[in-house]
C-alpha cells in the first residue's frame, strides 16, 4: 500500500503532465457534482419555500354567521374554520376572535391573539378590558393598548356585513409582521384614548 | 469459550477496530483529571444514548399529526402498558440532559478548559447547547398539547418581529398560514431528524476533539496557558506522571452516568410523564400557556421588558450572547485556568447562574400576569370589612365585581401585577386614588369609561379605608397644611378596626 502511494508521490513529482492530467480530470469531477448539485439544490429550495405566498394570498372572507348573534354594545367569542387547512389540521384549523357590536352597522372584530406574543386574550365585560394570561398585556373594549407589554393594540379583521352574515378577511395567525388587517380601514377614532375618560 | 474467540479474530480480521479502540481507551491522562467533576461530559453524552432509545421508542406509537397526536399520547399514557413511564423517562431525560449539559458548561468555563488549545472544542460545545435546547423546545412541540401550541404562538410571534423578512419567515415557521399539522409536521422533522443529526455530527467531533487533546488538567493557581509551551507541558503531565485514561478515569464516568440515568428513571417513576394537558383547541381559551422549566426564564424576560425595547431585546441579545460565548476562547485563549485567579469568570458565572435562578422562580409564579379568576373566587378578608358605612361596603362589591382583584391582592391573595392594596389609604390621598381610578397610570389601565360616578365613589371610598389601624391615611399636605398636624387627630373616613 504504503509502496504505490511513494511511488505516486515520484511519479506526481517527477512528471508534471501527468499531474496536471489526473488533477484536471479530479476538478472536473468536482465541477460536475457541483453543477449537479446547484441543479438539485434549487428544486429543495424552492420546496422548502413553498409556504411563503404574497401578503394577504392566505386571506378570505369568513363567514361568522348572522350578525343577530352579536347584540349591539356588547363583545362576543365567534370562531369559524381556516379557509387554508389540510385535513390531519384537525382541532387547530379552528380559529377564535372577538366580535363587538358597536351599533347597528357598525364592528369591531379582534384577533384572539396578543400583539405582545400572541396568546389568546380574554375578555372581561364587567371591566371593560380584554387580559392577556401570558405576559399580563391589558387592552381597552376597542381594542386600545390599556397596559402591560404590548406595543400597539389588538389585532383588527377586515369585515363586512353581507346580507344579514358578519365576513371577515382572516385566514392568518396575526403577527407584528403581518397585521390582520391589510387596509387603515379601521373602526375607533379614539384608539388609545383612555386618559381623557371620566 | 472457544468458539466465542474464533468469532472476534473472525470480526477483528475484517473490522480492525482493536486498535483504534485501544488507542482511545488507554490514552495516557494527567492523573488529576480522574476527577468527579469531570464526569457531566460523559453524563450528557449518556443521557442523549437515552434520549434517542427512548425517543425511537416512543416514535412506534406517537402520530405526528395535528388532529392525532395529543390523542397518540393520551394512548401512550392511558392505554399501552408502561408507555407513561417510557413518556416520563423521556421528559425527565430531556429535563436531565438540559442541567447536566448546563452544569458541564459551567464546569469547563470554571475550570478554564476552553483555553488553547481546546477552543474549537468549546466553540462545538456551544453549538451542541444549542441544539440541546432546540431539543427541549421542539420536544416540548412535540407534546402537542395547549401549552405546545401556544408555545409555538410565542415563537411565532417572535419570529414576526424580524424586520423586513418576517413575514415570509412567519410562514415558513408555521409551514402554511396558521399553526396547525404543516406545522407540527416540520417540528417533528426537527425534532427527530435535523437537530439529532447534527447533534450526533458534533458530538463526534467533539468527544474526538477531547481524545486527540487529552481531558483539561486540573486548573493550578500559578500556571498560566502558554501556546508556546502548554503541549509539552500537558504532554508531561499524561505521559510521565498520568495513567492510562481507561480505568482510571473512567469509573468515575461510568459510575455517575449510570445513578443519572438511575436518577431519571426515579424521577419518571415517581412524577409521571408531562402532560399533555389541554387539548390543543386555539378556541378554546381558557387556558394559561407556560413555558416548559428551562424556557421559563425567557418567558419571565419577556415580560419585563418595556415595549419599545423587546423587539430589538429579543433579536439583538441571543445573537449577541451567543458572539460572545464563540469569541471567549479568542478573548481568553491564554492565561490563568484557576478559579482563584479569575474572579471576573467567577463573578460572570455567579451572576448568570442568579439571574437564572431568579426568573425561572419568578416565571414559576408569573407576578406580571393578571389572575384570571381572582375577581369571582377570591374573597375581601372580613377585617376589611369590619366597621364599614354601605357606600364604602359598596365600594369593596364594585373593587370585585370591576376585576381590580385580578391585579391587586388584598390581604395576600389576589393577583401581583399591580400593588397590594393593604395599605393604600397611607400612599395615596382620596383625590389621588380618583385620579388613579378614572386616569389610570403606572401601568394601570383607566376605568373612567367603565365606572358610573356612584361606583367610583364607593369605590374610594373603600379604598380609603385601607390603612393599618395604627397608621393615618394620607392626605394633601398643602391643602391641610396644619390640620392634621396633631398626631392626636382622627383621620377622615373611618378608621378600621
Amino acid at each position: 500500500m504504503t509502496d504505490i502511494v511513494k511511488e505516486e508521490q515520484k511519479i506526481t513529482h517527477d512528471d508534471p503532465s501527468v499531474v496536471s492530467r489526473r488533477w484536471m480530470l479530479l476538478k472536473l469531477g468536482v465541477l460536475i457534482n457541483a453543477a449537479v448539485g446547484v441543479a438539485v439544490a434549487v428544486p429543495v429550495v424552492r420546496y422548502l419555500l413553498g409556504p411563503i405566498k404574497r401578503k394577504g394570498a392566505y386571506n378570505s372572507w369568513i363567514s361568522l354567521g348572522a350578525i343577530d348573534q352579536f347584540p349591539i354594545g356588547e363583545t362576543r367569542l365567534a370562531t369559524y374554520k381556516n379557509p387554508f387547512t389540510d385535513p390531519w389540521d384537525g382541532e387547530t384549523a379552528n380559529t377564535a376572535c372577538w366580535v363587538r357590536r358597536v351599533d347597528q352597522t357598525n364592528f369591531q372584530v379582534f384577533a384572539i391573539n396578543c400583539a405582545h406574543l400572541g396568546c389568546p386574550v380574554r375578555w372581561f365585560p364587567q371591566s371593560g378590558l380584554f387580559m392577556c394570561p401570558c405576559h399580563g398585556g391589558v387592552y381597552y373594549a376597542d381594542g386600545s393598548r390599556a397596559s402591560g407589554p404590548p406595543e400597539r393594540g389588538l389585532f383588527t379583521y377586515e369585515y363586512k356585513v353581507a346580507g344579514n352574515e358578519l365576513h371577515i378577511s382572516a385566514g392568518q395567525t396575526p403577527t407584528l409582521s403581518n397585521e390582520a388587517s391589510n387596509s387603515l380601514r379601521v373602526l375607533n377614532n379614539n384608539k388609545g384614548c383612555g386618559s381623557c375618560a371620566g | 469459550m472457544r468458539w466465542l474467540k474464533q468469532t472476534y479474530d473472525w470480526l477483528e480480521l475484517r473490522l480492525q477496530l482493536q486498535a483504534p479502540v485501544e488507542d482511545a481507551a488507554l490514552h495516557p491522562v494527567p492523573r488529576n483529571t480522574a476527577s468527579w467533576w469531570y464526569v457531566f461530559g460523559s453524563a450528557a453524552f449518556t443521557l442523549l444514548l437515552l434520549q434517542i432509545a427512548t425517543g425511537i421508542l416512543l416514535a412506534i406509537v406517537y402520530v405526528p399529526s395535528a388532529a392525532n397526536a395529543w390523542n397518540s399520547l393520551n394512548t401512550l399514557n392511558h392505554h399501552l402498558p408502561l408507555g407513561w413511564f417510557l413518556r416520563a423517562m423521556h421528559g425527565w431525560g430531556s429535563n436531565f440532559m438540559v442541567a447536566v449539559v448546563l452544569i458541564h458548561m459551567a464546569q469547563v468555563f470554571l475550570f478554564g478548559a476552553y483555553k488553547f488549545p481546546r477552543e474549537l472544542t468549546w466553540m462545538v460545545g456551544v453549538f451542541l447547547l444549542l441544539m440541546t435546547l432546540g431539543m427541549a423546545f421542539t420536544g416540548e412541540v412535540m407534546r402537542f398539547d395547549q401549552d405546545a401550541y401556544w408555545g409555538l404562538g410565542i415563537g411565532v410571534s417572535i419570529v414576526g418581529r424580524v424586520p423586513l423578512i418576517g413575514g415570509p419567515l412567519v410562514n415558513l415557521m408555521m409551514g402554511g398560514p396558521i399553526i396547525g399539522g404543516a406545522t407540527l409536521s416540520r417540528f417533528f422533522d426537527l425534532h427527530v431528524f435535523v437537530i439529532p443529526g447534527t447533534l450526533l455530527v458534533l458530538v463526534a467531533a467533539h468527544v474526538w476533539m477531547v481524545l486527540k487533546l487529552g481531558i483539561n488538567d486540573w486548573p493550578m493557581p500559578g500556571r498560566p496557558v502558554r501556546r508556546s509551551t502548554y503541549m509539552a507541558e500537558y504532554h508531561k503531565l499524561s505521559h510521565e506522571q498520568g495513567f492510562p485514561f481507561v480505568p482510571g478515569a473512567f469509573w468515575k464516568d461510568l459510575i455517575f452516568s449510570g445513578a443519572v440515568i438511575a436518577a431519571v428513571a426515579v424521577c419518571a417513576a415517581v412524577f409521571g410523564p408531562y402532560g399533555p394537558n389541554g387539548q390543543p383547541d386555539p378556541t378554546i381559551i381558557q387556558t394559561t400557556p407556560k413555558p416548559d422549566f428551562f424556557f421559563l426564564w425567557i418567558y419571565a424576560v419577556l415580560a419585563y421588558l418595556p415595549p419599545s425595547l423587546e423587539t430589538p431585546f429579543i433579536l439583538i441579545v441571543p445573537i449577541l450572547g451567543i458572539a460572545v460565548l464563540l469569541a471567549l476562547p479568542f478573548y481568553a485563549g491564554e492565561g490563568e485556568k484557576s478559579w482563584h485567579r479569575r474572579p471576573v469568570a467567577v463573578l460572570v458565572l455567579v451572576t448568570v447562574a442568579i439571574s437564572f435562578g431568579v426568573f425561572t422562580h419568578l416565571g414559576t409564579f408569573t407576578p406580571w400576569s393578571p389572575i384570571m379568576d381572582a375577581w369571582s373566587s377570591d374573597t375581601v378578608p372580613t377585617k376589611f370589612l369590619h366597621n364599614l358605612s354601605p357606600v364604602e361596603r359598596q365600594g369593596a362589591v364594585v373593587f370585585q365585581a370591576k376585576q381590580c382583584r385580578n391585579c391587586h391582592s388584598l390581604g395576600g391573595i389576589g393577583g401581583l401585577r399591580g400593588p397590594a392594596l393593604d395599605d393604600v389609604a397611607t400612599r395615596l390621598t382620596e383625590d389621588q386614588l380618583i385620579r388613579q381610578v378614572l386616569q389610570g397610570g403606572g401601568n394601570m389601565p383607566a376605568y373612567g369609561k367603565n365606572l358610573s360616578p356612584p361606583e367610583v365613589t364607593a369605590l374610594v371610598k373603600f379604598l380609603v379605608t385601607l390603612h393599618p389601624p395604627s397608621q393615618l391615611p394620607a392626605t394633601n399636605a398643602a391643602g391641610q397644611a396644619t390640620a392634621h398636624l396633631s398626631p392626636l387627630s382622627s383621620p377622615t373616613g373611618t378608621a378600621k378596626q
